[in-house]
């Protein structure tokens, strides 16, 4: 980073100075850690390589125009992934439509009303939520969307979804907030403006491209989650289009379901649908953080 | 942030005007939900899963029987294998990832540091279900075949090298929890080290030191409790984690003989079980089991959030 280069006349010096066997010595130790830390970020890095290039070969041989545009048939006979896509791309929004609010209002609360204790227990509790394992969020919502109706729905999923969204969400929109500047702020409260339009027209403007960041990462996130579908929206081999009150599926459950059938053709549905899922991720994930990325070199 | 806290609007305005209080009290309102939720959550799990504490006290926690037949919950196997599985993710993911925070933080060229780092980011967004794939499909083979054979049959005498090599199984799971959670522990111990003043650096090099030295003698030591805090928060995320566990660790309600042999975690149980589970004494055990897995992850977070901010305050003192 900052620290200066190791030159050999640095080298020199230090020998002449400590005397040529432990300087020696000492050399090597430091050539060795260095480039056993070197070893260790390829070995971080080379598990994504691996998923990336097992998930895009086995993906693709799966991907064919019915994956796309069929429902499921017994026994993985053919058919596709219809289901899931329509399911995600259902869940997901409405998970947003339900966590962008509270997340961004409760971002607000915390950077421009609330007091600072009442502010610590808000940030506290959005840090302790994303903390809590989201199998836990699947079987809390279970018991009051679920349970109470007797009844597997789509609805219980993307609430379910929208609470993995939300603390993210409201942790973003406050860091963002915080950003701004108090002149902004106070040059329109001058104006005689009321607060809440200072807050939405000038304060949420200024911190929109961050809140928006961590808006599109969370549904990122809530479009690969799993574990909170499992007891709320369950899955289904039918494709439900806008029926929230019964079972819809998703891709992620998609995948874990047809990985665990013994039918090659099932498995290979999986790939395929892998694939399509970790193309969306990716996307928004490269694509919002190439954007931030540029900025930081930049600057 | 606290820069700011003096021009918070509340301060400015008292609110008088109705559309400023309706504003005011419904992002409060918004914002407070999330804290109900989060309390909710936690009385939810207490509540209905009082049952399996009352029915067997103590029992619960150390029996080591899970049998629906007889109506008998011990949660000690899921327990053990939770604790094991992310103890393995810990062993190999703790030095790598810390070796390549110091990579990242003190030995690469920023041109090389900056697109490291945003690739292991990347790592974190794939999904764990996809992780979970490629572990049943790829990994698990290729364990099975290579690192599992050959410790069987070089090391097979001792009890916890022990065959069969199932490929799926406790140490496949340690495997993959270790990727997932190498990018947590790599971009937090990151962070702490780089908050480390650079003036502590420079007194190292004056003193003639390598770079290896200045890291391990000036870094280091500074930034333990951040790294601490790090490695913690690693091991929180190994035992939350669900959906590639669950589909590489074979799920067998027993408590593991051997490193490969198949085994159960908490939230593997309750992925695998809680849809078929008999409403009554069953769900409630499995409840039970949530309140556990809470427990143990939100103590680890609070902690290791404790230790990380410790250093992040304690550096610019120094």
């Amino acid at each position: 980073m900052t620290t200066p280069m190791d030159t050999g006349a640095e080298a020199a010096t230090r020998a002449r100075l400590t005397g040529p066997r432990t300087a020696s010595r000492r050399a090597v130790t430091d050539r060795l850690m260095r480039l056993l830390a070197l070893v260790a970020t390829l070995l971080c890095v080379l598990p994504l390589g691996a998923v990336l290039v097992f998930v895009t070969i086995n993906g693709i041989g799966a991907l064919n125009i019915d994956l796309l545009t069929k429902a499921p048939r017994a026994l993985g006979n053919g058919g596709g992934a219809l289901n899931a896509i329509a399911g995600t791309l259902q869940m997901v929004p409405l998970a947003a439509l339900i966590a962008v609010p509270v997340g961004v209002a409760g971002g607000i609360y915390v950077s421009e009303f609330a007091g600072a204790r009442a502010g610590r227990v808000v940030r506290f509790a959005a840090d302790v939520l994303v903390g809590v394992p989201s199998i836990l969020i699947g079987l809390f919502v279970f018991t009051f969307l679920v349970l109470p109706f007797k009844q597997f729905n789509a609805f219980a999923g993307s609430v379910s979804l929208a609470l993995i969204m939300v603390p993210v969400i409201l942790r973003t929109t406050e860091e963002m907030l915080g950003l701004v500047p108090r002149s902004l702020r106070e040059g329109a409260l001058a104006l005689g403006i009321p607060v809440w339009r200072t807050v939405l027209s000038v304060v949420i403007p200024s911190g929109l491209g961050g809140i928006l960041t961590g808006v599109m990462l969370a549904l990122a996130r809530a479009m690969g989650e799993t574990a909170p579908l499992l007891f709320t929206a369950l899955g289904s081999r039918l494709v439900n289009v806008g029926d929230f009150g019964r079972p819809m599926d998703a891709l992620p459950l998609f995948i874990y379901m047809n990985a665990r059938q013994p039918y090659e053709a099932q498995n290979q549905q999986a790939w395929g649908a892998a694939f399509l899922l970790m193309l969306m991720v990716l996307i928004i994930n490269v694509a919002v953080r190439a954007r931030t990325w540029g900025r930081q070199i930049g600057g | 942030m606290t820069a700011f806290s003096p021009s918070r609007l509340a301060r400015r305005r008292s609110g008088s005007r109705l559309p400023d209080r309706l504003f005011r009290g419904s992002s409060r309102a918004l914002a407070w939900a999330l804290v109900v939720s989060l309390i909710g959550l936690g009385a939810m799990l207490l509540v209905n899963g009082w049952g399996a504490f009352a029915t067997f006290g103590p029992g619960f926690v150390i029996g080591t029987d899970w049998d629906p037949v007889k109506n008998i919950y011990g949660a000690l196997p899921f327990i053990v294998g939770t604790l094991l599985s992310s103890a393995i993710a810990l062993v190999i993911a703790a030095p790598i990832g810390l070796l390549t925070a110091i990579f990242l933080a003190e030995l690469a060229p920023r041109r090389i540091a900056i697109p490291l780092t945003f690739t292991i980011e990347l790592l974190a967004a794939i999904p764990s279900v996809v992780f979970g794939l490629w572990g049943v499909f790829v990994l698990s083979p290729f364990l099975q075949s290579t690192i599992e054979a050959w410790a069987v049959d070089t090391l097979g005498w001792i009890p916890i090298f022990a065959g069969p090599p199932f490929g799926v199984g406790l140490f496949a799971a340690g495997v993959i929890l270790s990727i997932m959670i190498l990018p947590t522990i790599v971009s937090i111990a990151r962070e702490v080290i780089g908050s480390i003043p650079n003036s502590q650096r420079e007194a190292m090099y004056a003193l003639g030191a390598t770079r290896w030295e200045v890291v391990t003698r000036a870094v280091l030591p500074a930034a333990r409790s951040g790294i601490a805090g790090a490695i913690i928060l690693g091991f929180g995320r190994a035992l939350g984690e669900t959906m590639a566990v669950t589909m590489v660790i074979g799920n067998a309600q027993r408590i593991p003989q051997s490193l490969f042999d198949q085994a159960q975690t908490i939230a593997s149980q309750i992925a695998t079980t809680f849809n078929e589970a008999q409403v009554g004494i069953q769900t409630s055990s499995l409840i039970a089991l949530g309140l556990v897995l809470l427990v143990i992850t939100l103590g680890l977070n609070v902690a290791a959030r404790v230790l990380v901010g410790r250093t992040a305050t304690g550096a610019g003192g120094r």
